[in-house]
Formats: structure tokens, sequence, C-alpha cells
């Protein structure tokens, strides 16, 4: 099994580095043949996480059921993107197109095998290190496209979030303190045996661990007030790297959080670390949810749906309730699912269109055939219709939380969510479903109506896996999946 | 406190409020020069910080990193950014939002409810100085005033650079004995994260053909 843990670690890396050498085509499908391999790896590591065990490989690497979570949801996306990119990246015989796609598929790869990192190393220390490398390498990516835009974004990301991991390094300093008056002035900072110690650390130590732990890894994972790099680099980056931002790096800060989160109640018990997130996200949810209704840019809708999300699952771990931190970690597979989903479709669009000004686009799914619709399916399932994955975690977080004495939070986050739903699905119907002969009343849009057909079908296949994983986890969890989510959430639980 | 502070307390408080102090300078640097030059001196005395507490504590494994801490942010940094600055032809700051005095005043504000809040924590034992760690957050929160009150991408970037320099003074405090491959690893990442910020400088000087963010506001809503 520690071999599995490698074999993930390593292949990613190594691909990154043949395809910076070879030629595109070969890239390509090497890229693909990666993703598809490392998700098939991750997901062969379920079992043995479910039955309560750790896997590691040395000191360096660790995975359990939590870990596990969190890889399965990053390497899917991963997979699934690199069969979009395979559609989304025209084919050129230049020089610079040779250029662009060199370094695009070699920052892809990278980018995903850091992404992979973050939850199988053991420790805070490298927990740090690692989300710190998927920042400078994501921060080349989203400047890739070379337009002032993406250079604009790119400086706001990279300053923000340094920024951020700034005071996510000092949080793991002050953490690493609080274990000095138990294990002595240097020991190795591995959840172990931190979990082990956790009960006898300093708790205003931890308390001071905790906030910055929230703040400066928050800021990465898009929470409001320090979201602002988030829509941004989402709009600008290319749309392969959009996906990868929203659906997995989101996900993995959210998971670096969770890390804290566990060493802190066992220092101080539940109500303090809840009460943290719970201002979180109520925060980014409220804002989030009033952004989306004034949005004019589809790829920045989408940018504030992923803010959305990510104050749900704040929110959702702040409810008490097991059943609620098992809808959190669903949610994670869900989302990244679905707003991996939604961009690839949005990416179909404004290949189409050539503009990501929703007031522009109309008619989509006469123009798409088929990721027009699909497009439309994915927004729905973010804003959680049944049958998709969302409906199902969204349903446990809400019953947690109604199960919670802080009902009132429950109903706030219901009529939120509702907001966010008008608003997403207000956008979508305009661009998608609308005629756009209708809209545009004879202007200058009639000459520019696009041609009906697809982009490319490979964007096709890969939202469709998108849609088919929406579905089995809305209708049918399997049944070991489901183990690893209960196993994962007793993991993250308050222990008795 | 009745007790009289000990040498090693002593001394660390004092380079922690020499850090602090030149986060202060480099809020009034006129020229983008000079403040990569105090970038440097900051940095130079957070690296002879380390050799003392090596030295006072007995931890031969801080030598190494001071060592590595000199050749990076002393050598290194400071030679890229003033090589950016050379080829842009650029040295006086642009225009900041507000004056000296009142980022000063603000500076100074932060400062001090950085001391206050961390004071009020306790988090206080025989081994650790008493007010180096909230000296510290006072570094970290000044270099955020440093960097939304200053508009170009220079001072942003050392700012940056700077806060970190006030994490290293508050991971000498309080988690000396830190793992040597640890501190290494840290250390990488910070040479990583520059060598993306002189990236998109540089991209950004060979777009807008200034160093200033006064023009990046195109992305909002």
């Amino acid at each position: 099994m520690s071999s599995l843990l490698i074999a993930i670690v390593v292949l990613p890396f190594v691909v990154a580095v043949v395809t910076y050498v070879a030629p595109v085509a070969v890239s390509r499908i090497l890229t693909v043949v990666s993703g598809v391999l490392t998700c098939g790896l991750s997901l062969a590591l379920i079992p043995t996480a479910a039955a309560h065990t750790q896997v590691t490989s040395g000191s360096v690497l660790r995975a359990d059921a939590l870990s596990v979570v969190f890889l399965v949801a990053t390497t899917f996306l991963y997979a699934a993107t690199a069969i979009f990119s395979c559609g989304y990246l025209r084919p050129g015989s230049g020089e610079a197109e040779r250029r662009y796609g060199r370094r695009f598929y070699a920052g892809l790869n990278l980018f995903c095998w850091s992404m992979a990192a973050v939850p199988l190393v053991n420790g805070l220390a490298l927990l740090w290190v690692a989300i710190e490398i998927t920042t400078v390498i994501s921060v080349l990516l989203v400047a890739i496209d070379d337009t002032d835009g993406a250079t604009e974004a790119a400086w706001k990301y990279v300053l923000i979030a340094s920024l951020g991991l700034g005071i996510a390094l000092l949080a793991t300093i002050v953490m690493y303190y609080a274990g000095t008056t138990v294990f002595g002035s240097s020991y190795d900072l591995s959840y172990m045996k931190l979990l082990a110690g956790a009960h006898h650390f300093p708790p205003g130590v931890v308390r001071l661990a905790f906030v910055l732990a929230v703040l400066g890894f928050g800021t990465k994972m898009g929470l409001v007030p320090v979201h602002t790099w988030l829509p941004d680099a989402h709009s600008e980056a290319p749309t392969p790297v959009s996906a990868l931002l929203s659906g997995s790096l989101l996900a993995v800060s959210f998971y670096a959080i969770l890390r804290y989160f566990q060493i802190a109640v066992r220092t101080l018990g539940p109500v303090f670390p809840r009460n943290v997130l719970l201002i979180f996200g109520i925060a980014s949810l409220l804002l989030a949810a009033l952004y989306l209704l004034s949005q004019r840019d589809l790829k920045r809708l989408l940018a504030y749906s992923s803010v959305e999300h990510m104050g749900i699952l704040t929110i959702g771990m702040s409810f008490g309730a097991p059943i609620a931190i098992v809808g959190v970690l669903l949610h994670v597979l869900a989302h990244a699912a679905a707003k991996g989903t939604a961009f690839f479709g949005a990416g179909s669009v404004v290949r189409k269109f050539a503009t990501k000004d929703l007031s522009k686009i109309r008619g989509g799914i006469g123009a798409l055939p088929w990721s027009g619709p699909m497009l439309v399916a994915a927004v729905l399932a973010l804003s959680a219709m049944p049958p998709f994955g969302i409906f199902r975690s969204e349903f446990l977080i809400v019953s947690g939380g109604l199960s919670d004495p802080r009902d009132t939070v429950a109903a706030v986050l219901v009529i939120l969510v509702t907001i966010s739903f008008f608003g997403l699905s207000w956008f979508t119907t305009q661009t998608m479903l609308t005629p756009d002969v209708a809209a545009t009343g004879g202007g200058p849009l009639e000459a520019t109506r696009p041609a009906k057909g697809e982009v490319s079908a490979w964007i096709v296949v890969s939202m469709a896996l998108g849609l088919v994983a929406l579905v089995i986890l809305g209708v049918h969890l399997p049944s070991q999946l489901s183990h690893l989510l209960d196993r994962a959430a007793a993991e993250l639980g308050v222990p008795r | 406190m009745s007790h009289v502070p000990s040498t090693y307390a002593g001394v660390t408080d004092v380079v922690a409020v020499l850090v602090l102090l030149t986060e202060f300078a480099m809020l009034r640097a006129p020229f983008l020069r000079s403040q990569v030059r105090l970038y440097q001196f900051q940095s130079l005395v957070v690296t002879a910080l380390a050799v003392f507490v090596a030295a006072s504590r007995h931890i031969d494994e801080l030598y190494v990193l001071a060592a590595l801490s000199f050749a990076l942010k002393v050598v290194l940094v400071p030679r890229l950014v003033l090589r950016l600055l050379r080829d842009a032809d650029v040295d006086l700051a642009g225009s900041s939002v507000l004056g000296v005095t009142s980022m000063i005043l603000i500076a100074i504000g932060v400062s001090a409810f950085g001391v206050l809040v961390v004071g009020s924590l306790r988090v206080r034992s025989a081994a650790l100085p008493a007010s180096a760690l909230a000296i510290a957050t006072a570094v970290v929160l000044v270099a955020f005033v440093l960097i939304i009150l200053r508009a170009d991408v220079v001072s942003q970037a050392i700012g940056f650079f700077s806060l970190e320099n006030g994490v290293s003074v508050a991971s000498l405090v309080l988690a000396a004995g830190l793992p040597l491959v640890v501190g290494v690893a840290f250390l990488f990442d910070l040479l990583v994260a520059v060598v993306v910020f002189g990236v998109i400088m540089r991209v950004h000087h060979g777009r807008a053909q200034t160093l200033s963010t006064s023009d990046l506001d195109r992305l909002k809503g």
C-alpha cells in the first residue's frame, strides 16, 4: 500500500518533466494517461483508508481517511482536466504555440502533483511547504496567457496568497511552540504525534495558532474577507486552470484548515474552533450570494459560486453533528466534480462565443448541442438540485444543522443558498436558454452569431465524466466511499 | 514584571525592536533602492539573531540555517530586486496613497495593537523572551501597512519579504528547535516565491512600462 503513495507523488512529477521537453501531441496523451492512472491509484486507497488504518511510507508520506477524501477529489479533477485540455488547447504549429503548449502541460502536471501531495504529506510543516508550492505553480499558470488581465490577476494572486501563507507560516510556528511544552524543544510536526499530545497543549497558544491558520489558509481557500484574489485569478486563468483552482486548490486549502481544526478541538473543545469557522463561513456565503446576483462575466460568476461553496463547507464544519461533517466531506467531492464540469462548459461557451460577457452570450443550447445542456445541468448541480451529489451533501449539512441547538444558522444557510441559486440560475437561463434573436433586437450580435456545433469532443467527454460522477454521488453512494466518509468524519469529530 | 530579564531575553528583544524599526524606516523610504537596502539590513539583523540563538542555546543546526538565510536574504534577493530596478530604470517610489506622517501614525497604531493582543494571550514560559513574539507580530502588521499603502510592485514585494523576516524572528524565538529539514524547506520555498515574484514583476513591467500598481484596477466586482 505504501508504494501506492509513492506512485501518486512520483508519477505526475515525472510526467511534468517529460511534457516540458516532449512535443505537445505527445504531452496531451501523456497527461491524460497520468491523470487517469493517478485517479485510479487514489481510488485504490479507499478500501484501506476506510478500514480504520492509516497508510504510511517512511516518515514523510501518510494517508488516512481524511486525506484520501481530498486526494480523490483532486485526482479526479486532474483526470477530467487532462481530458478537457486536449480539446481546449488549439493544436498549432507555430513556435509560440509550441512554447505555450510545453509550458502549459508542464505547469498543469506540476500543479496537480503539488495538490495531490498536500493531503499525503505527514505533518503541519510539510503541509505548509506543499501548499506554498501549489501557490507558486498556480501563479505562473494564471499569468500564462500574458494579457493585461492575466498579469493583474497574477500579481494580486501572488501577493495576497503569499501574505496569507506568511500568516499560515506563523500559525505553523506557533503550533510548533504549543507542542514544545509537551514534546521538548525539538520534534517533528507529524499528525499522530500532535493529535496524541494535543490534550496537554497550552490553550492560549493553540487558540492563536488556529485563528492564524484559518486566516492564512483561508486566504487560499477564498474565505471572505481574504478572498479578493479569487474571482480575478479564476476568471483570467486559462479555463483548465480555473477548474483546478476552484475544484481542487480551494479544497486542499480547506484540508489544511481541517488539520488545525483536529488539533484545536482536542485542546480547546469544540466551541471555539466552530465559532471561528462559523464567522468566516457566514461572511463568505453572504458576500458570495450578493455578488452572484450582479455578475457580468461568466467565469467570475462561477468563481463567486466557489466562494459560496467554501462558505457552505466552513458553516457545515461549525455544526456539531457528525452527519453534517459527513455532508461536508461529500460536498468536497461533489463540488470538485460540479465546478470542474461547470468550468469546462464555460470554457466551451467562451471558445464558441469568444467572450465571457454574460450580456453577449445568448442561445448557448442552440449553438452547443451537447456541452450547452450539460453546462445547464452542472449549474443545477451547483445549485443543489437532485439527483446530483451536492443535493445529498447539502441535505446532510442542513439536517445536521437543524439538529444543532443553534438551528437558526441552518435557516440562514438555506436562505443564502437560495439567493445564490437565484443568481446562478438567472444568468444561466439567460445565456443558455434564451434564443439570441429576442435578446439582441437586431443589434450587432446578429452578425457574430456562432454556427451550431461542438468545439471539441474531448470537452464533451470531460463534462460527461463529471456529470456521471455527480449522479453516482447523488443517487447511490458506493459503500466503500460511504465508509470512507464516515471514517473521515469520525477522525474530524470531537474525541470522547 | 519584577525580575530582571536575562541577557538572552534582552538581546532577542533588542533585535526584534531593531527589525521593527527597520520596517518603519521602509515605510518612509523615498527611493526604491533604499528600500531594498533596508530589507538587506533587516535580513542581516535576523541572521545575526539566528547566530546568537544558536550560540546561546547550543543549537548547531541553526548555524546552517543562518548561513543559508544570509546567502538568500542578504545577498541573493536584494541583488535580484536591484537588477530589476536597474533594468526598469526607475528609482523614485511612486506616490503612495497617504503621506509619510499618516503612514507612520497608522503603523504605530497597528503595531501597538499587535503588541497588546499578543501580550494579552499570555504566551509565556521560562525559555521564552517576554516580548519578542509580540514585536514580531507588530513587524508582520506593519509589513501589511506597507503593502497596502505603497502603490508599486517593488515596495509590495519587499513588504512580503520583510513580513517573512518578522515570521523568522518569531520562529527563532518560539521554535528554535525546529528540525533543520523543515527550516531549509521553508527557506527553499521562500526562494521559489521570490523567483515567481520576480517573474511577475518583470512581466508587469514589460506590459505596463511602469512599476506602479495604480493602473491594476481593471478587474473588479
